[in-house]
């Protein structure tokens, strides 16, 4: 039910609304709950609405706990 | 990724060992966990003294019978057409399901209700509003849209529900186990990490998690070692989209709509601020108000062990009816009717 997927802004048509995009497939959604929105940006869609943008730079991010966990590892 | 999975599987068998742990009780507040805990077949890959238990975060499974019995007065109406999500329609109200009425539309998104609305004018759009925190904005600003459009055949019929009321409902009963709580991703990545902050009253720790293999035998790994360390902290291990605040925006414009109101879970019963209620300001978007819609309450069915399934008190296995009487082609409880109820992922992946 809360199933939400992130998605890439590809454009912002009009006010309100984005276009997002993944492997190709695109989907215009709202971006009310997310009025600062930019294009390039990527968001996480759930049901039809952009609920959050991405809070780092990094798509993977991962806590520093584990990312020297893995390090160690390698 | 499944080298990564076996070097945290691995963490998790050493700390369970290291501490001579023999018996730690976690539970999966969101449905979405509990499909993609039986889905990777997590539990699998964990000793076998890490208990994992669902726990209420199914809105339809936790929808009480009086509210679908109030969704299907409406759908016996000539002049309504009901829109959903889909999950809804085969939650068994009284004698029948949404599913047996024609003029019920399956929708993907609450702006899907108020385009219908648009299109078919001499129509009453009735939106069933399900859902947490990640859903509840996105019908809040739909019904703003409505206002905005001055559309007056659109309303919605609330069963909206909030987690931490739920939560601390199980935390604070008296034979509760649990030890720490694997907390939603996407409502928290609506509420922020400390909305979660009440969990220290209790004795559980809290991990946000991902949806992933990998982030949830990290978050479990997160609540194992907070439990032998006895800390009680709530961690975020979903950082790309949860945020310390939440979005605020989106919180802005639920409570500007909604408002806290004491609500019924089903086979749980009215728990105290865990539900919301429409405002009185948007009254002629409250289907309740509009349809003059009264409440009888609606026990659970006899033997449906639903409210104890979601009170994380009792295993599907433990039901009478799981299995047997109570199928997903025929449920009973609606633990059983969700794709993402505990039943329903017992019994697609473990029986």
């Amino acid at each position: 039910m809360c199933l939400a997927i992130p998605l890439k802004v590809i454009d912002i048509p009009s006010e309100g609304m984005a276009q997002v995009e993944t492997d190709g497939v695109t989907i215009e959604v709202s971006s009310i709950l997310t009025p600062d929105i930019k294009k390039g940006e990527y968001v996480l869609v759930h049901a039809g609405f952009i609920i959050e943008k991405l809070a780092t730079k990094e798509a993977n991010s991962r806590l520093e706990l584990f990312k020297e966990i893995y390090e160690r590892k390698n | 990724m499944k080298e990564k999975i076996k070097v945290i599987k691995n963490l998790i068998s050493t700390e369970i060992q290291k501490q001579n742990i023999s018996n730690i009780n976690l539970m999966e507040v969101c449905g979405t966990h509990t499909m993609a805990i039986a889905k990777y077949a997590i539990k699998s890959m964990l000793p076998t003294n890490i208990n994992i238990i669902s726990g209420p975060g199914c809105p339809v499974c936790v929808t009480a019978a009086t509210d679908i019995e109030m969704g299907i007065e409406l759908a016996s109406r000539s002049e309504t057409i009901i829109a959903t999500f889909g999950d809804m329609i085969k939650v068994p109200g009284r004698k029948k399901t949404l599913s047996e009425f024609g003029n019920v539309k399956i929708i993907y998104s609450p702006l899907d209700a108020l385009a219908l609305a648009q299109n078919t004018p001499n129509k009453e759009i009735v939106l069933l509003g399900i859902g947490f925190e990640t859903t509840t904005p996105l019908i809040a600003a739909t019904m703003l849209q409505a206002q905005k459009s001055a559309l007056n055949n659109f309303s919605v019929l609330s069963m909206n529900k909030t987690v931490p009321a739920a939560l601390e409902v199980i935390l604070s009963s008296s034979d509760c186990k649990i030890n720490g709580l694997l907390l939603p991703g996407h409502v928290s990545a609506v509420t922020g990490r400390n909305y979660f902050d009440f969990l220290s009253k209790f004795n559980a720790a809290g991990v946000i998690s991902g949806f992933g293999p990998l982030e949830i035998m990290e978050s479990i790994y997160l609540l194992v070692k907070m439990f032998s360390e006895r800390k009680k902290e709530v961690i975020n291990n979903h950082p790309q989209f949860v945020t310390e605040e939440g979005n605020q925006t989106a919180m802005k414009i639920l409570f500007s709509v909604f408002e806290d109101a004491d609500v019924d879970w089903r086979g749980i019963g009215i728990i105290p601020h865990s539900g919301l209620a429409i405002r009185k300001e948007f009254a002629q978007y409250d289907a309740k108000k509009k349809f003059k819609l009264h409440t009888t309450r609606i026990e659970n069915p006899p033997h449906c062990l639903c409210g104890n399934i979601l009170m994380g008190k009792a295993r599907p296995n433990d039901c009478k009816l799981f299995g047997k009487a109570c199928t997903p082609a025929n449920p009973i409880g609606p633990c059983m009717v969700s794709s993402e109820g505990t039943c329903a992922a017992y019994y697609k992946y473990y029986l």
